[in-house]
């Protein structure tokens, strides 16, 4: 079984929507969807108050290199194009449209039918993933197309698809594995012809043999495809922890995954990646779990980007005085929001509502030096350090014990007895060493 | 028995001599030779090691002071020390003195409990920097203080703290030496340093928000909304984003009042550290 | 009202007061056989042990560093069960108490408290004791299950004491170590079970090794220290054994005598006091392991746990400095 050597933590899993089917969320009266929903520079918006638009017309233009270009996820008309609230309550630039009916742009494939005749030519392939406005659906939503144009030089041997869940909670990618198992192959055969590779492995963790069964029967039939099972722990869906579990290599410290010959990209990507060059469909819609201890019905969902998170967590029934937290993304890493009537964006893989009792973070007390944090941390780090060095300011330590290599996996401060909030140390001592830097 | 006294003595006591020669030796031959003007500066100097005046420390100005020309010195100063100290370095260094207007820092920010109430709670955050990244804070003002006193911790003259009444914090001007930490540390820039006049009043606009009126009103009784009717009375006064901004030459003296009276919001504070005297 | 916090969201069952509490139920076995061999006698040790180092907590917390007292925690019990698990039982009460403000005031707080000490508290306690009332820390009573009240006490030597006089009576110079020859030595399983003489809590290494393993299943502690502290002891004496066919290299004798499962289970993998990473861990286990069968078989003592325990929390900062966690992605090629 494949695994990283150092650290990682067995979590409750809660995966109480594993073996639900997802469902449509179906159609909100708005949808509001802004125009920055990767890392980078946010897009150039095309249209204006007024415009009718369809499903999958391009709303906004990707500016410069690192952006994404954003589509319509419903038809209908504009109705206002301005900063509006986000889900963390900072107002962001967002176009709302009033959903009428269900028209779909005439390019877009939406049948069933699988395609597996993929294009010849690596450079259609980039253009048809670019107009598509992928980006990474792991959670950091890095621009697709830069991670697939590799620069000058640059040589990777082997695509690692990311189809581990290590996250309590969210199902989302285990559903998308089980459901559209047979594209996300057909995803990873084109990015194998993109980089002229026939090494692509989908990694799996071994609490989805449902998910693993699929897919080894399906690849099978397509060469340059493997299965590999990953133990179940986290952060067993980190990169680096992914890349050295599937290959034993290690991505030099502050260096990208390429310099390791690796490329990994999660299932989500994947199939969108699937969608966008056979279908020719833009990534307008995702899967989405809305679960945690509060919710009553969890779900997961194909939603729409852009649909207000209110509107999905009514269909799970609803809103509840009792709900301390509610948590978009996994419950390691992801971020407190407070404004439901913010859109699902193409990173947000789940919504969490948490009661006080799992969420609630004890006053922190003296370190007993019991050294969990040290044996948890995947990536070798001594969070215990980095929190008495941030505290005293000695930005030089900090360096030497390679404090910027902190993955934020959150390991460090789940596991503490003593409920120190290690990982706001270590987010703090990466702030604090790039103002230092720049 | 006494053979053996003395030959403890004796060995002992080589052994000690030996030791002494060694470090006088060490000492003599690694001796760093400084210059002896940097180290008297350094003497005069306040000692903070605040970085104030751009410099990685108070050793690094004396060393600065100490190896430049009279024009470089005039860019030179030590806000902290203030006008006696400079004077000082200045009679080492046989310059003219460059004297400046004695500064504080201002929080431009009046977000207190009372005029902007807490809609959210934030769950033992240790930091304003982690705080603005996740979250827009608990007054739901997106430029407003975030409470959680980034600034005291960085202050090392311990001018400023959280006032428990009011949330957010205070400035010490007594104390304050504008060394420009918390202007530095604070994720939303809430401080200005700004000139502590010599007639004891200052105003100056308390809010840093830039949405529009209504929205900024939501949060915060005393936002400004941006309504420009304080750049009418004076020219000086700008109004940028839905933010206005007076500028620290604008007399106090002479318009203060006038302003705080025609600011529909209240966003217009002046002090009159005087009278407090 | 909403809340809002940085991530993670959850956090793990365990906290410091569970993890104490754990230890304090870890160590009730090897305290009821304690009692059960003991009498009154022991339980008046444990109690009055406890209940002072508790109060010496509560004192120093509340009084010195006017602070909001710590004794719900659970430290200062674990301290003091420990040091009274290092005591004879016929120790005098106003003896345990100096050695309780040795333990709390002198070993924890002077530190700073929890979690910042250098050296285990209660070793502390029991080695200063052990040094300045060599007499009365000395008194080993003899085991009997049937007289609760202590009605008849007899004393004896451990059998490490034993083992050490056959040493020395070999020798000119020989000690009058109560009635001590080789027919006094209990079998392996007395040993085992804990029916011998000895400091209350260090006699039953089947008790000892029950709370460790329940320890273990808690994930209170890891086994990296108890493991290569006990077989480093372990190996050395039996390659001396098998040598020399001298009684006194006895490897198993040596494992399952004294205070080497009470030490190398309990008070080594005391958190504060060790190196923070595995390998750390295991350089200061075999450390100990080397300087206790060195205290044991060459020093005028005839156990040396505590002292090769205590030497080596010396050497934890130490240990941490050049023995850590190789950081991901630093690999030389």
């Amino acid at each position: 079984m494949n695994t990283f050597s150092q650290g990682g933590i067995h979590l409750e899993k809660y995966k109480v929507t594993a073996d639900i089917p997802s469902k449509e969320a179906g159609l909100p009266e708005f949808v509001s969807i802004p125009v920055k929903q990767h890392i980078g520079t946010p897009a150039k918006i095309l249209v204006k108050k007024g415009d009718k638009v369809k499903v999958g017309t391009l709303l906004a233009d990707a500016d410069g290199i690192v952006s994404a270009d954003v589509h319509s996820s419903v038809s209908g008309e504009v109705v206002k194009v301005e900063e509006t609230e986000g889900a963390s309550g900072y107002f962001e630039n967002m176009i709302t449209i009033k959903v009428e009916g269900d028209e779909v742009e005439p390019e877009i494939d939406l049948s069933s039918d699988i395609c597996s005749n993929i294009p010849e030519n690596p450079q259609e392939i980039i253009e048809k993933i670019r107009k598509a406005g992928i980006v990474g659906m792991g959670g950091a939503g890095y621009p697709t197309p830069i991670k697939d144009t590799l620069p000058e030089g640059k040589k990777i041997d082997i695509l690692i698809v990311n189809g581990i869940e290590c996250e309590p909670w969210l199902t989302s990618d285990g559903r998308l594995m089980i459901e559209k198992a047979e594209e996300i192959v057909i995803g990873a055969k084109i990015l194998n012809k993109l980089f002229g590779i026939q090494n692509a492995i989908i990694a799996i963790d071994e609490n989805k043999p449902q998910a693993i069964e699929i897919i080894n029967k399906i690849t099978r039939r397509y060469v340059g495809v493997n299965v590999r099972v990953c133990k179940t722990k986290y952060p067993q869906g980190g990169e680096k922890q992914l890349i050295e579990a599937i290959t034993g290599r290690e991505v030099p410290s502050g260096k990208l995954p390429m310099d390791a010959g690796c490329l990994v990209q999660n299932v989500g990507t994947v199939f969108a990646v699937y969608e966008a060059v056979m279908k020719n469909k833009p990534l307008y819609e995702r899967y989405v779990t809305v679960s945690g201890d509060m919710c009553k019905t969890p779900q997961t969902f194909k939603v729409r980007i852009g649909t207000p998170i209110r509107f999905l967590i009514e269909q799970c029934g609803g809103f509840d005085n009792n709900i301390a937290q509610v948590v978009l993304g996994g419950p390691m890493m992801g971020n407190s929001i407070i404004h439901m009537d913010a859109p699902i964006t193409k990173i947000s893989s789940g919504v969490l509502l948490l009661s006080n009792e799992i969420s609630h973070r004890p006053e922190a007390m003296d370190c007993i030096r019991c050294s969990k944090c040290v044996d948890s941390c995947p990536m070798g780090l001594r969070p215990y350090l980095i929190g008495i060095y941030t505290r005293n300011h000695m930005l030089d330590e900090l360096k030497d014990i390679h404090a910027q290599d902190c993955i934020e996996c959150g390991c460090c401060a789940y596991i503490c007895p003593s409920r120190i909030p290690l990982l706001d140390f270590c987010k703090l001592a990466k702030i604090e060493l790039r103002n230092k830097k720049g | 028995m006494i053979t053996t006294l003395i030959s403890n003595v004796l060995i002992l006591g080589g052994i000690a001599l030996l030791a002494a020669l060694a470090l006088y030796f060490i000492s003599k031959k690694f001796y760093v030779k400084e210059n002896p003007l940097s180290e008297k500066i350094e003497k005069v100097l306040p000692g903070a090691n605040c970085g104030a005046c751009g410099k990685a420390g108070c050793q690094d100005f004396a060393k600065a002071c100490a190896s430049c020309n009279r024009e470089e010195f005039a860019d030179l100063y030590c806000s902290v020390g203030g006008d006696e100290t400079m004077q000082k370095v200045a009679d080492l260094l046989g310059f003219k003195a460059v004297s400046k207007t004695p500064q504080t820092a201002v929080l431009k920010c009046n977000g207190t409990c009372e005029n902007a109430p807490i809609k959210l709670q934030f769950d033992k955050i240790i930091s304003c920097r982690l705080a603005n990244q996740i979250s827009v804070g608990q007054t739901e003002c997106p430029n407003g203080c975030l409470r959680l006193g980034d600034c005291v911790k960085v202050c090392k003259f311990g001018a400023l703290k959280i006032n428990e009444q009011t949330l957010i914090p205070e400035v010490d001007e007594s104390k304050c030496t504008a060394c420009g930490a918390c202007v530095k540390i604070c994720p939303r820039g809430l401080f200005e340093i700004r000139p502590k006049s010599p007639d004891g009043k200052r105003v100056y606009v308390a809010c840093s928000n830039k949405q529009k009126g209504a929205l900024a009103r939501k949060n915060c009784k005393v936002a400004c909304i941006g309504c420009g009717k304080c750049s009418k009375i004076c020219d000086l006064i700008k109004v940028e984003n839905n933010l206005s901004y007076i500028p620290s030459d604008v007399s106090a003296e002479k318009y203060g009042e006038e302003l705080v009276k025609a600011c529909p919001t209240g966003a217009i504070v002046m002090t009159n550290n005087k009278k407090e005297q | 009202m909403l809340k809002v916090s940085t991530a993670p969201h959850m956090f793990t069952p365990q906290d410091t007061k569970s993890i104490m509490r754990d230890v304090v139920l870890a160590l009730l076995p090897a305290a009821c056989v304690g009692v059960f061999n003991f009498g009154l006698n022991a339980l008046i040790v444990i109690i009055s042990s406890v209940a002072s180092c508790v109060m010496w907590e509560y004192l120093t917390v509340r009084y010195l560093f006017k602070k909001n007292s710590t004794i719900n925690d659970f430290s200062a019990i674990i301290t003091g069960l420990l040091l009274a698990f290092n005591l004879p039982a016929t120790i005098p009460v106003w003896m345990i108490l100096v050695g309780s403000f040795m333990a709390i005031v002198v070993g924890k707080m002077a530190f700073g408290g929890l979690g910042k000490n250098i050296f285990n508290p209660a070793l502390v306690g029991r080695v200063f004791l052990f040094i300045s009332f060599p007499v009365q820390m000395t008194m080993w009573m003899k085991p009997n299950w049937k007289d609760f009240l202590n009605t008849e006490i007899q004393t004896g030597a451990t059998t490490l004491g034993i083992l050490k006089h056959i040493d020395a009576s070999s020798s000119a110079t020989s000690l009058t170590y109560g009635n001590s020859d080789l027919s006094n030595i209990p079998d392996y399983w007395h040993m085992f079970i804990g029916y011998t003489g000895g400091c209350i809590g260090e006699v039953s290494a089947l008790a000892l090794l029950l709370g460790g393993i329940y320890l273990l299943h808690k994930r209170v502690i890891t086994w990296h220290i108890p493991f290569y502290y006990l077989s480093s002891v372990f190996l050395i004496t039996s390659v001396m054994w098998l040598i020399t066919h001298d009684i006194k290299y006895d490897p198993l004798t040596h494992l399952l005598s004294g205070g080497l499962m009470l030490g190398a289970i309990f008070m080594a993998t005391d958190y504060a006091t060790t190196p923070m990473t595995q390998k750390g861990k295991i350089i200061f286990a075999l450390g100990c392991g080397i300087l206790t069968v060195i205290i044991r078989l060459y020093s005028a003592y005839p156990e040396g746990v505590s002292f090769a325990i205590l030497i080596m929390n010396a050497f934890a900062p130490l240990i941490d400095k050049f023995y850590y966690t190789r950081v991901y992605g630093t690999r030389k090629k």
